[in-house]
């Protein structure tokens, strides 16, 4: 009746080819990971061509949501950055919509007793995943650092106005605080979602395992059942939020890029 | 001790920080929510700054979380 591999709550985030490809000794294989993030891909590229296929003065129903999406990471660059943050807008845009729909993608329900790689699978939850995003981030945030300031980039971990006998220590503080941004964001939206899913699967197993004893026992399958309602309705909170999050920081480290030799 | 259950030991402690992530997530939304109250005018354009805070706040609870799955995944 169930699905034998959906018994723990870690089963679900295994990686399976789909379909197989090997070039040479290298594994170029779909996997449910990469399916995923095609179907997110597709989805937010068919939205936004159907959104802006008639663009009218007077935006429609679905012009209109892809306004708001596009005018809160406008505001949000502009406040972030400056004016000279324009140009990072299509990334940081490009960031938000991708984790925000690879979060709320991995929430759908699987249709029961399909396939195990043909699962609900969500992308953000395997952190090379979000280690490559945030790689992709501080390496915009070196390269465009270096080409705006030139040298004076190293002002960043060089803070004026402080006592010299200071500086040598706040300026390791500093360099280790930077070493230490990708990886905070990688491991933050990967385990928020990583957490998340465990916690939504155990309570689900709770209830699989009440309802299994088939006695009066059943009745107190009621409580973890109300228990996962709560958490797939926090989980929607933590996905928006963490998508919020990433590209907040991303535009927080942009901009210490951008106006890094001004302080 | 057997190797296994020290694991698991270690895993278990490793969830401690959230102790210390609880206590600051709930510093940084009371003292947000006690300004707002003050200042509720001056609340909106404050609200990017407390997420941002929130963000670096749950790192410090996840880092516990990561070395959790590193015992027991990776040793």
């Amino acid at each position: 009746m169930f699905d034998q591999r959906a018994d723990g709550p870690m089963e679900q985030f295994e990686i399976l080819p789909i379909v197989d490809l090997h070039f040479g000794s290298i594994d170029i294989s779909l996997t449910n990971s990469a399916l995923w993030m095609i179907i997110g891909t597709a989805a937010i590229t068919i939205f936004f061509f159907a959104a802006t296929r008639r663009a009218a003065m007077i935006p429609g129903r679905i012009q209109s949501m892809a306004e708001v999406f596009y005018e809160f990471t406008f505001d949000l660059v502009r406040d972030t950055i400056g004016p000279d943050g324009r140009k990072f807008f299509p990334y940081v845009f490009t960031l938000f919509i991708f984790i925000l729909i690879m979060n709320l993608f991995g929430l759908l329900p699987s249709w029961p007793g399909l396939a195990h790689e043909l699962h609900t699978f969500t992308p953000t939850s395997h952190v090379i995943v979000t280690l490559a995003l945030a790689m992709l981030t501080i390496t915009i945030v070196i390269v465009y650092g270096f080409m705006k300031n030139g040298l004076k980039f190293l002002k960043l971990f060089w803070p004026s106005g402080l006592p010299l006998w200071l500086m040598p220590l706040l300026c390791l503080i500093e360099v280790i605080s930077f070493l230490s941004r990708p990886l905070s964001l990688a491991i933050r939206l990967f385990a928020n979602m990583f957490a998340g899913h465990v916690i939504l699967k155990l309570f689900a197993g709770f209830v699989v395992s009440l309802i299994g004893t088939g006695s009066a026992v059943m009745l107190f399958g009621i409580a973890p059942f109300l228990g996962a309602i709560a958490v797939t309705a926090l989980e929607f909170l933590v996905a928006a939020l963490q998508a919020y999050v990433f590209a907040v920081l991303t535009c927080i480290y942009l901009s210490d890029a951008a106006h890094a030799a001004d302080h | 001790m057997e190797a296994e259950a020290a694991k698991l030991i270690g895993a278990g402690l490793a969830a401690i920080p959230l102790a210390g992530a609880g206590v600051g997530l709930g510093l940084i939304f009371g003292n947000f929510l006690s300004g707002a109250f003050r200042n509720p005018s001056a609340a909106a354009q404050n609200q990017p700054t407390m997420l941002l805070a929130f963000a670096l706040t749950e790192f410090t609870g996840l880092l516990g979380f990561a070395i959790a799955m590193i015992i027991l995944y990776t040793f």
